[in-house]
Order: structure tokens, then sequence, then C-alpha cells
């Protein structure tokens, strides 16, 4: 597993305060792991200040499950 | 009961009336105050007279930069905002007939859309720390209006608005969002009124007198308590029972 996803997954468990096994990377913060609308936004605020990355509101949106979270970081990173 | 030591309070508009009682009172239930304000020298004042736990963070609030920039010093003079209290306001009487686009903006900017600044810019570390108090003095006039302040009420009335939705949006985070509403405050506002005038005022207020700044900053302390933690997108009239809302 990628350092990114390590730390995306560690971001995520602390957070929504998960068991790590939940934390796969098809998981759905909403559906899933029962993060609400704020979550949301939090978890990409905490993304934004983990890789110092911005993450404008049109990607934002489409950040739905953890997979999600790292495909966009490792691109913005690559 | 309402025990504040080690909170931190942002008051806007520190250097008036009413916001230099509600930040005398907030201090002495032991939080640490940032004073904010236009007139330095009346804060400098201020924040002598209090001693420990007071700084001073001026700024003009109808500059967006400065807005920010007054968020940024806050929290690193505070080293983080417990509670917000957005009582800086400035009016601009006149009919409507005679209002200018200025006289609008200017109200709706400095009453409105940077309380609205500094609640996003402040709400992000209240939500990391899941606690926060954001208390907006809005005016019985956002309620019930008053001919020549179509600016003000709009102001007060958007503060109150934007309260109950910022309120539901950040309760589940041990949050609340609520207003306080002064009636007919003796101020420097109300100081230059005459006795016929200020007569005129207090037979329109059952508890028959104009109120104090300190009746206002006691509403304050409670909405900033542990004990209000269950109070959250609420207006709170403090008027003598001028208006039953």
């Amino acid at each position: 597993m990628s350092d990114i996803a390590e730390r995306v997954k560690k971001i995520v468990i602390e957070h929504l305060g998960v068991e790590e096994a939940k934390v796969t990377e098809t998981a759905s913060f909403i559906d899933d792991l029962g993060a609400d609308s704020l979550d949301t936004v939090e978890l990409v605020m905490a993304f934004e200040e983990e890789f110092g990355i911005e993450i404008p509101d049109d990607a934002a949106e489409k950040i739905l499950t953890v997979k999600d979270a790292i495909d966009f970081i490792q691109s913005k990173s690559a | 009961m309402f025990d504040l030591t080690g909170k931190t309070a942002l008051v806007t508009g520190a250097s008036g009336g009413i916001g230099a009682a509600i930040a005398t009172a907030l201090h002495a239930k032991g939080a640490t105050v940032a004073l904010h304000g236009t007139k330095v020298e009346a804060l400098e004042k201020l924040a002598a007279s209090l001693g420990d736990r007071a700084k001073v963070v001026p700024a003009n609030l109808s500059d967006p930069a400065a807005v920010e920039q007054l968020a940024k010093e806050a929290e690193a003079a505070l080293g983080q905002v417990d509670i917000l209290v957005n009582n800086a306001g400035l009016t601009r009487d006149t009919l409507i007939l005679r209002m200018k686009d200025e006289d609008w903006q200017t109200v709706i900017d400095v009453n409105l859309t940077a309380a609205f600044r500094l609640s996003r810019a402040l709400v992000k570390g209240m939500m990391k720390r899941r606690f926060g108090r954001i208390i907006g003095i809005t005016s019985v006039v956002g309620v019930t209006g008053n001919p020549g302040q179509v600016n003000y009420a709009a102001s007060k009335a958007g503060l109150i608005g934007f309260s109950k939705a910022l309120a539901q949006e950040v309760a589940s985070r041990n949050i609340t969002v609520n207003c306080v509403a002064p009636g007919m405050i003796q101020t420097a506002m109300t100081d230059v009124l005459t006795d016929a005038q200020k007569e005129a005022m207090s037979s329109r207020i059952p508890a028959g007198r104009l109120g104090s700044a300190d009746d206002i900053a006691a509403g304050v302390v409670y909405l900033a308590s542990d004990e209000a933690a269950y109070v959250t997108g609420q207006t709170l009239h403090i008027n003598g029972g001028m208006a039953m809302i």
C-alpha cells in the first residue's frame, strides 16, 4: 500500500472514529463509514492540510470513497 | 454557574458601549478577551482597565482582507477563539427615498458580511475542537422594523437568519450560534437625545426605562456559558418588554 493510501486511511480512521478494518478502499464515507455532510467537508479539509494541496469544491464533491480520495491526492502529488 | 475560566473570546466593536460591557462581563467570568474596534485608543484604555487576559486587535471590518487578517490575529493573540461575539455595527439612517447605495452597502458590509467572514474563518477551529459559541448582537428592529432604517433592519434580520442556518450546520459539533437582540439601550448613541425624546421612548417600554449595556452583556455571558449548551439558533430579546416576540 502506498504512503498516500496509509495517510488517507489514518485520517479517515481518526476523524470518523471507525475501525481500521472497515476502511477499505471501496468504502463510501457516507454509506459505509457513517459520515454526514459536515464530516465529508472536514475530511477534505484534513486532506488539504495533511498533503498541502487545495481540493476545489467540484473535485471535493466527487470524493465519495477512500479510493476517490487516494486517487485525487495521487494525481495532485504526481 | 456561567464560569468562563480558560475560555477565549473575540468581541468585535468593543470600543462601543455595548461591546465594552460584553468584553468586560466575559472577562469578569474568567475569559481571555480580544478587543476589536477601530478606535485603538479606546481599546487600549479598556484593555488596561481589564488588566491581564485582554488583547487589542483593531481592524476595519468593511475591508474583506482586514477581516480575514483579524481572524488570524485573534487566533494568534488568544491561541484559539472559543467564543465569537459579532457585536460591531453601525447605522446610516435615512428614509429609503434619500438612501444612497453607499449607505446601504456600508451597513450590510459591517453589520452582516463581516460577521459571516469572521464566523467562516473561526468556525473551522471550533469544529476541530468540538466546541464553540458564536453570538450575534442583532436588534429589536431586525424583527419589528423601524422607519429610516431599512439598511440597518435588513442587516440585523440578516444576522438572525444567518445564525439559524449556521446553528443547524454546526450543532453536531457542540457549537451553538445565537443572537441577542437589544431594544433601546442607553449608550453614546442615545445620550445625544433630549430628555423629551428619552421620555417618549421610555413610555413605549413596559419596564419604564432604557436598558443598560450590562443588561445586554448578561445575556451574552449566558449564551457563551456551558450552561447554555442546549440553546442554539435562538434570539434572546432584551428590551424591557417593548416588543414581545
